[in-house]
């Protein structure tokens, strides 16, 4: 018997090059219009809010940031509603009547090559303090890189999370004008920065040099792809996070830092007594204290290695002349009067043989060295908080 | 592989599916194939290498031919298909000499002269070759074979490919201090050695159809299918090509979607896993059994999304082009016992070894004077076979392993299966039962198979022992 031959309708929409066309056009199309979507929706903010951590996964204690993702089980993300999102300060409510210290700053309490339970606010957590009656619970809110502008950013993302103080760890080497756009996180938020500097009586542009502009399909899904899959890595990683407890992986070698000193007076190419006052970053500083309103901010200029092999007459280590960190501290210490700031200058409170590969980077030692100088000077603050829950 | 040479393999499929005439087709997918083995070659350290190993594989693949070639091969399009090959080599050493930019800038071709004398030696070797008997033939055909098995050994050997770095470095004037095994990367070696032995191991034993040079170089050398399989058959590959219909708008929507369903798997779903999957660090710093679960899970998943999306890649660029490639995973996860598995996971590998190996082995061992037990046949069959496959993805202890837990495997589930033919299957006659056994089937064979990932993602066995045990609580 003949098969029986296929039938297929005149016309058929299922066969032939004009069918395959107009698929291809609908398909073209629908792209076009989810990518131009992208613009008015901003899925990366939208996104931000969601989280795996602090609900299938516990919260990062601190903040992601990575030179090698598939190593540290964590990706450099920008966007700040995923980075306090994926934090454990973001986490579901308060525990019973705590007092929260949320500590901000550099890569120095970041805790650059140290584990997470090895940071500064580790450390102060683990000494258990408390006042009036009510345990302070400390959270590591520092971020790699020295700029003011950034910290500012940090902050006032972090008052959503209603701190009861603030520690606020600042090198002079944060407070330069042009180091405040060199952040990553600043530069990449430019027009958040420009706002909350804006709102703080800052003119921006004093910071945040003329940029070359964004153009609009860079707000497309296409253009913000690499942000997209950024926090889509972030989420991922909360598998390796909560499996191993590592958020970074540093080498564990490394080259330390400089004893011995290049006989070089500049610092950012200025030489002795050409920085002034007003060159520095001063009004950052003060606008992360006003915007934090009625939490309580402790200013802790950050101990630092001093050197005392070559040039040390000159230099106290590799970021610093001694002519300008002098002035610096005198400036600092006028302004915490002047203003009448809370201020803790610990720049020698550390020994030489904690710091690592830089003049700030410090060891579980140091850190813990570092909590315990500071857990009088933080109780104290504390005890002036409302001793209610 | 990163997503723009494939999708740039994508759109030379599309281009030669477009062509409307056969003949240009099937010359296109020559020059195309070719093409792609320099193009896609990774740059190594070893001076000329990147260009070299390509053309090394090409001058194999000829000897290949000229030791198959049927009698009555006609001449002038051996002769046409022998110039094309040379405008190809000859044009990609003028583009690396030529261009400081694009993806030809790496390849770093020889001087012209030791080119010119290595393509005479080729020429003159199958020269004498076509113009000789039958013998001399089989005689090349037998040394091919030596050849293509010891290099494939001394490049899945670390010891060996680092020894042999060492000499070339030191052949090419440069240091031998900074040998290492990854300067031999050949890009698609293992592939095309198992497509060459193939062809060498049918001639031998006569079940070859006449194939022309320039189809034999397609088959071997075939674009789609250069880096990550699957091993076709070279005669149905070879009907195909002479076939080589036109792209229809069926072939579009097929080639097309399997492709994007590749691009999928690989790059949004593999390369995912890839992050939380098990590999040496993670073993190390995961200590919890459960934890390590999910990332023995994410492995085993990585591991079929991430080669069967290749696959996926290559049936649909070879759709496009006008060769149906064979499949090569037909969801090896849902299947409800080893045999099963091995049926359907990297189906073109197990067909060959089954073919090339068991089935000879097995035939040996019964056919010996003094017949072996069944039992011992098949466990010496299934053992050797298996610890073969583990070794063709690298001479180490852990492909050693996996190998030989799923040749034990294998053996056990086939004794399982004589067992239930006899007595035993009866209480497995109804339906519900029968559905029940078929679903433990399928648990029991994804974590047998998912157990045995831990030998083959682990190369250290101390940890992959140790994980082993954690993964039970221990």
């Amino acid at each position: 018997m003949a098969d029986a031959p296929v039938l297929t309708p005149a016309g058929s929409p299922s066969r032939g090059w004009g069918s395959l066309l107009r698929l291809a056009a609908k398909t073209v199309l629908l792209v076009l219009v989810l990518n131009l979507a992208g613009v008015p929706l901003n899925p990366v903010a939208t996104l931000g809010r969601w989280s795996v951590y602090n609900s299938v996964f516990p919260g990062r204690l601190r903040f992601p940031y990575a030179d090698d993702s598939a190593r540290s089980y964590s990706v450099s993300v920008m966007d700040l509603e995923a980075l306090f999102h994926s934090h454990d300060v973001a986490g579901p409510g308060r525990k019973a009547g705590e007092l929260r210290v949320l500590v901000i700053g550099d890569s120095s309490v970041w805790g650059f090559r140290l584990s997470p339970r090895e940071t500064l606010a580790a450390h102060l957590d683990r000494l258990g303090l408390e006042s009036n009656g009510r345990p302070l619970s400390f959270y590591n809110l520092g971020y790699p890189t020295m700029s003011l502008a950034k910290d500012l950013l940090l902050l006032e993302g972090s008052l959503e999370y209603r701190p009861d103080l603030i520690v606020w760890l600042v090198t002079l080497e944060s407070f330069p004008s042009e180091v405040q756009s060199a952040s990553p996180l600043v530069s990449v938020n430019r027009g958040m920065t420009a706002t909350v500097l804006r709102e703080a009586g800052i003119d921006p542009s004093r910071y945040l040099p003329p940029g070359a502009g964004t153009r609009w399909w860079a707000d497309t899904i296409v253009g913000r792809r690499r942000d997209l899959a950024d926090w889509f890595r972030l989420q991922l990683f909360g598998v390796m996070w909560a499996a191993s407890g590592i958020d970074y992986d540093a080498e564990a070698t490394y080259p330390p830092r400089a004893d011995d000193l290049d006989l070089d007076p500049h610092f950012h190419g200025y030489g002795p007594g050409e920085v002034d006052e007003s060159d520095l970053a001063w009004d950052v500083l003060g606008a992360g204290i006003r915007a934090a309103g009625p939490t309580p901010v402790l200013i802790v200029n950050e101990p630092m290695f001093v050197s005392r092999g070559a040039n040390s007459d000159a230099r106290y280590n590799s970021f610093y002349p001694r002519w300008v960190y002098d002035a610096y501290r005198m400036w600092l210490r006028a302004r915490c009067q002047a203003s009448s700031w809370t201020c803790l200058d610990l720049w020698d409170a550390l020994p030489a043989d904690v710091f690592t590969d830089s003049a700030v980077h410090y060891n579980p030692a140091g850190a813990e060295t570092l909590a315990r100088r500071l857990a009088d000077s933080m109780t104290a603050e504390a005890a002036g908080l409302d001793p209610a829950p | 592989m990163s997503a723009v040479p494939l999708l740039a393999l994508a759109g030379a499929g599309l281009l030669l599916g477009c062509l409307p005439r056969p003949a240009w087709r099937r010359t296109g997918i020559l020059l195309v194939s070719v093409t792609a083995a320099y193009v896609l070659q990774p740059a190594t350290p070893l001076r000329h290498a990147s260009f070299w190993l390509p053309t090394i594989a090409l001058g194999l693949t000829v000897l290949v031919w000229a030791a198959v070639h049927p009698a009555d091969a006609a001449r002038r399009p051996t002769l046409i298909a022998g110039v094309l090959l040379a405008a190809v080599v000859l044009g990609v050493a003028a583009a690396g000499y030529l261009l400081r930019d694009g993806p030809l800038a790496s390849l770093r071709p020889p001087p012209f002269t030791s080119l010119l004398v290595s393509a005479g030696v080729v020429l003159v070797a199958v020269a004498a070759v076509y113009a000789s008997g039958l013998r001399v033939a089989r005689a090349l055909g037998l040394g091919l074979v030596l050849i293509l098995v010891a290099a494939f050994i001394i490049l899945k050997t670390e010891p060996l490919s680092l020894a042999a770095s060492a000499w070339l470095r030191r052949l090419s004037g440069q240091s031998a201090d900074l040998a290492a095994p990854i300067d031999l990367t050949w890009l698609g070696f293992s592939y095309l050695a198992f497509r060459l032995l193939h062809v060498l191991l049918d001639a031998r034993a006569g079940r070859l159809p006449g194939v022309g040079l320039d189809e034999l170089v397609s088959y071997a050398f075939f674009f789609p299918a250069l880096t990550a399989g699957p091993i076709d058959r070279v005669e149905r590959f070879v009907q195909d090509l002479r076939q080589s219909p036109q792209l229809s708008p069926q072939d579009l929507r097929e080639g097309g979607g399997r492709i994007i369903v590749g691009l999928v798997k690989k790059f949004i779903v593999a390369d995912s896993l890839a992050m939380i999957a098990l590999q040496p660090l993670s073993a190390e710093r995961v200590t919890a059994t459960g934890w390590l679960w999910v990332l023995l899970y994410a492995y085993s998943f990585q591991l079929y999304f991430d080669f069967s999306g290749y696959t996926d890649i290559a049936i649909g660029v070879g759709r496009l082009a006008g060769v149906r490639l064979p499949e090569n995973f037909q969801r090896p996860y849902l299947q409800p016992s080893l045999t099963a598995f091995w049926n359907s996971w990297h189906m073109t590998l197990a067909q060959w070894f089954r073919g090339y190996v068991f089935n000879p082995l097995t035939r040996a061992l019964r056919s010996a004077r003094r017949p072996w037990p069944t039992a011992a046949i098949v466990l010496v069959g299934q053992l050797s076979t298996m610890i073969l496959i583990g070794l063709w993805h690298g001479v180490a202890w852990g492909f050693v392993l996996w190998g030989a837990w799923h040749g034990v495997g294998l053996f056990l589930q086939n004794r399982w299966s004589s067992w239930m033919r006899g007595g035993a299957g009866r209480l497995w006659a109804r339906p519900a039962a029968r559905r029940f056994a078929t679903i433990a089937g399928v648990v029991i064979t994804f974590h047998f198979v998912t157990l045995g990932w831990v030998w083959f993602s682990l190369p250290d066995p101390a940890l992959a022992g140790r994980v082993f045990l954690r993964l039970f609580g221990g």
